[in-house]
């Protein structure tokens, strides 16, 4: 204590004491705020980056690049005022590509300029913040972090609407949401106005009891996945009780077909072969749609329709009789082509589809007759869980907005969300959270369990991580808008025809229909009559290595005729005339030139056979029957620019001359031997 | 009070000295020990930053005469931001440890290391090889898919048959680090542009610069240099140090 107060007697003793240390303090404090300014973070930084570069042999051009002081990226019409390449001093230098100091490294190669979108626009984070905690964590003040890199893609979401090829994770998480149809309940309204749109079809339950029994729509209601690994529709985790009033309401809403359903057909036989079944599921081409597992349990075939390792299991045999015989009696809305099959095809594939069971899934299901009560407490559940928002069911109305909108998700303010235990405090890991376990968030929540791989998680949070304010305010002219389906229908007779086969399932015309297949807008243009003639007859292997091949459908020869007119007439190309280059008009000397560009300028025959006595190459088309195949003015406009006339397509441009593309043209057109079952489709 | 003072600043001074201790993994109570750790699988995987690796990566511990070893502890570790689930642990009964490893934030190659120790303690290891594909990487990925796989992948799958056994003059698989590093960028976009003749090598490889941007083929580019094996240095400038 002795020591203090003679320590305040030497500085504050007397006047001229106390007015000199006074003084002397306030000289100190005034000192405080350069000082802070001289020691913050980012002239830290920034005397980093100086060190690194000035070791560097290109340290005269990086210095002459380098300016001291605060930096900003300034656009006010996208909101953006980004500091942060005050510290991030290396960004454009691609000399400091992948050095070990990270935040020096040159940003990764993008198509963007960071002066035109900042850098909070895809990796949000405060952007006019100068220190690290503040720049890139949340704060109370500001709850939007850095994003993760494995959500990156987002950022592009924002603007571009569409599939890119550079954001594969993005795509897939949109796929996802419209395969999983979580727009059925949840709207998502994109900045443009259009909607993300769901595409999982489920089916209408209006004449269910035809279908198949109740004991089998309850087991699929208490667990779809253990029916089929692949079925998209959610777990919505019902109570035996629940399950089973649930399965009496919709089976006695159930009304029979008009007409009603035929009995099974026991006049007619099936093939006699048991092989016969197999074989003409193989030659339908059923699994370019439908997986079955095979025995080793690994499922084979495409994903576009539901599996059918258990249909035999699931389908009443009338039912499957009339739906493979022609499935618009059932759903006039389906996906599925009406083949026509004769009666004895019918009986055999029945009879293979019903030898395809999983008879576990319903065994151990034992249900009384369906009491009074329990269909009113079925109809209560199916009404509180928004069973119509996917299917269609006899006397409930489909709800709207039944689940909150999804519109500005990706930009949610954190203080509107109720977190759970064990969840970060972030959007995306509530995001996440949520699509793993929507139950953890509430017992009383009617967001169904779904079976999501972790990595799939990521994907969908991703795609709806790009659903931000911003995507909805920017200026339009920032966005892409996503390619939308045309309302294009075929008129006619040949038009009721094609939708009657489902064509547009498959294939594209006009900017209307599906993506497996071959865009057939302009397939009058490219083709022969006399060939499409025989492919519709008997659709060929066109592509040896594709699995997916068109299917047969037994057309008669009045149907195949109407379809090739139509086609020839109506899908033709504006850009050229098809009778402007005439096959007979090309010279010996012109398919000799061509047959030496294929072989050896083009190499051709590294990915096409026009000879099977010696080319292998199978990536494109066999090319053995086109002079019987193609037209010669496409052929030459083909080859002269593939992607003008079908684009994403693999063939390159090889930039051919004229006269080369004509030599070529010329040899592929005298290419007339191939034998026409092996050389016909694409 | 100076006594106090004094010590009050030799406290704060140990303790911020502490606090850049280097943070080590709980130890595990190993009940073997074995002779040599390897690779069982999940190396060299080609991954996207900030995700998981497809595969998990599987590591096992031997003994002397190479048979697996029981309930010997295994560390992963690997550079900053590659995480490991779990990221240590004891091996089965077959002698293996599974682990999740999630890539860190930037794209380039990452350096995952397995250690465990003999029975004298002397600590074993084994260091595997990821790769993380950044913006860049994944659009050239992405294209390969589309373009160029069929014929530059030997292997085929059901969805995809390779046309590699189809050609006379045999492609280079992008991973042949052996034959690809020796090429500059500059080769490779005029090879990728141009077409196999370009370099005076096979037509059978078509010209693509005028079905793809350039960017793209930059793209490429970067995938190709990001896969390969060995590992692509750049060259170029040799940077000295002060």
């Amino acid at each position: 204590m002795q020591t203090l107060k003679s320590i305040g007697r030497f500085f504050f003793g007397d006047s001229a004491r106390a007015f000199g240390s006074a003084s002397i303090i306030l000289l100190v404090l005034l000192a405080v705020a350069p000082a802070k300014d001289y020691f913050s973070q980012w002239r830290y930084y920034q005397k980093q980056y100086l060190h690194l570069i000035r070791g560097r042999a290109d340290a005269v051009t990086l210095e002459r690049h380098f300016k001291p002081g605060i930096h900003q990226i300034w656009i006010p019409e996208q909101q953006v005022t980004d500091r942060c390449t005050t510290c991030h001093l290396g960004l454009k230098e691609n000399s400091l590509a992948g050095i070990t100091a990270v935040a020096f490294r040159r940003h990764p190669v993008i198509p963007h300029k960071l002066t035109e979108f900042g850098c909070t626009t895809c990796h949000r984070g405060q952007g006019a913040a100068t220190t690290l905690r503040e720049a890139h964590n949340s704060t109370e003040q500001w709850e939007q972090p850095l994003l993760l890199a494995k959500y990156i893609e987002a950022g592009c979401g924002q603007c571009h609407l569409g599939a890119q090829t550079a954001t594969p994770f993005l795509n897939q998480g949109r796929k996802l949401i419209a395969r999983y149809g979580c727009t059925h309940c949840h709207t998502i309204k994109q900045g443009d106005g259009t909607y993300i749109v769901p595409d999982d079809d489920p089916p209408s339950l209006k004449h269910i009891a035809d279908k198949t029994t109740r004991e089998w729509v309850y087991a699929w209601i208490k667990d779809p996945q253990s029916y089929a690994s692949t079925a998209t529709m959610p777990n919505f985790q019902f109570s035996d009780d629940d399950a089973r009033d649930i399965s009496a309401f919709v089976m006695a809403q159930s009304t029979p077909l008009e007409p009603p359903l035929q009995p099974l057909n026991t006049t007619i036989k099936a093939a006699a072969d048991p092989a016969a079944g197999t074989t003409l599921y193989g030659e339908s081409f059923c699994a370019s749609c439908h997986a079955i597992q095979n025995a080793a349990g690994v499922l084979v075939g495409g994903d576009f329709g539901p599996e059918l390792t258990g249909i035999g299991t699931k389908a009443k045999p009338e039912w499957l009789q009339d739906w493979v015989t022609n499935p618009n009696h059932y759903d006039p809305q389906t996906m599925m082509p009406h083949y026509r099959f004769t009666a004895e095809q019918v009986a055999t594939l029945v009879g293979f589809l019903q030898s395809k069971t999983e008879p576990d899934f319903v065994a151990n299901v034992h249900l009384g007759p369906a009491t009074p009560q329990q269909i009113e407490h079925g109809k209560r559940l199916v009404m509180e869980d928004g069973c119509a928002a996917c299917h269609e069911i006899n006397g409930i109305k489909k709800p709207d907005n039944f689940a909150p909108e999804l519109n500005r998700i990706g930009s949610k303010p954190l203080n509107q969300v109720l977190f759970v235990e064990g969840v970060k405090h972030t959007l995306p890991d509530y995001i996440g959270a949520k699509i793993r376990n929507p139950r953890a968030f509430g017992p009383s929540l009617k967001m169904p369990q779904f079976k999501f791989t972790p990595q799939q998680v990521d994907a969908i949070t991703t795609a709806l991580l790009a659903l931000t304010d911003r995507a909805q305010t920017q200026p339009p002219t920032m966005r892409i808008s996503a390619v939308q389906q045309s309302s294009y229908q075929p008129a006619g007779h040949a038009g009721q025809l094609m939708h009657d086969l489902r064509c547009f399932s498959c294939h594209c015309i006009n900017g209307h229909g599906g993506d497996m297949a071959p865009d057939l807008s302009w397939e009058g243009t490219a083709v022969q009559r006399d060939w499409l003639v025989q492919f519709l007859k008997n659709p060929g292997t066109l592509r040896p290595a594709l699995i997916r091949r068109m299917p047969k459908f037994n057309l008669s020869d009045a149907e195949v005729n109407t379809l090739a007119d139509y086609i020839m007439t109506v899908y033709q190309t504006p850009e050229f005339d098809r009778d402007s280059m005439p096959a007979s008009e090309f010279t010996p000397a012109q398919v000799e030139q061509g047959r030496q560009l294929f072989y050896s300028k083009f190499a051709c025959q590294s990915c096409h056979i026009a000879d099977y006595s010696k080319d292998k190459g199978y990536i494109g088309p066999a090319l053995t029957a086109t002079g019987k195949r193609f037209n010669a003015a496409w052929l030459y406009h083909w080859l002269k620019d593939p992607q003008a006339l079908r684009p994403g397509t693999m063939e390159p441009n090889q930039n051919m001359t004229d006269d080369e593309a004509r030599s070529l043209t010329a040899f592929l057109m005298s290419l007339t031997s191939g034998n026409s079952k092996e050389a016909t489709s694409k | 009070m100076r006594r106090i003072l004094t010590a009050g600043c030799v406290f704060t001074l140990f303790a911020s000295g502490c606090s850049h201790k280097t943070w080590q993994l709980p130890a595990l109570q190993a009940t073997a020990a074995g002779a040599a750790i390897v690779e069982s699988s999940g190396g060299k995987q080609i991954g996207y930053i900030g995700l998981p690796l497809d595969q998990p990566v599987v590591v096992q511990v031997n003994d002397a005469s190479g048979n697996g070893v029981a309930g010997a502890a295994v560390y992963f570790s690997g550079p900053a931001g590659m995480s490991f689930d779990p990221a240590s642990a004891l091996t089965d009964s077959n002698g293996q440890v599974t682990t999740t490893v999630t890539l860190g934030q930037q794209a380039g190659r990452y350096k995952l290391t397995a250690r465990t120790s003999d029975k004298s303690g002397k600590p074993l290891q084994v260091v595997m090889d990821e790769i993380a594909l950044g913006y860049q990487q994944t659009l050239g990925a992405e294209l390969n898919a589309q373009y160029c796989i069929r014929c530059h992948d030997p292997e085929s799958t059901r969805e995809r048959v390779s046309n590699m056994d189809n050609l006379s003059v045999k492609p280079h698989a992008f991973t042949e680090g052996d034959v690809l590093n020796k090429m500059s960028d500059a080769d490779l976009v005029a090879i990728i542009s141009h077409g196999g003749p370009a370099l005076n090598k096979s037509a059978e490889m078509p010209p693509w610069g005028y079905t793809l941007s350039k960017s793209d083929i930059a793209a490429l580019v970067a995938y190709i240099r990001a896969v390969a094996d060995p590992p692509y240095e750049a060259g170029g400038l040799v940077y000295a140090q002060k």
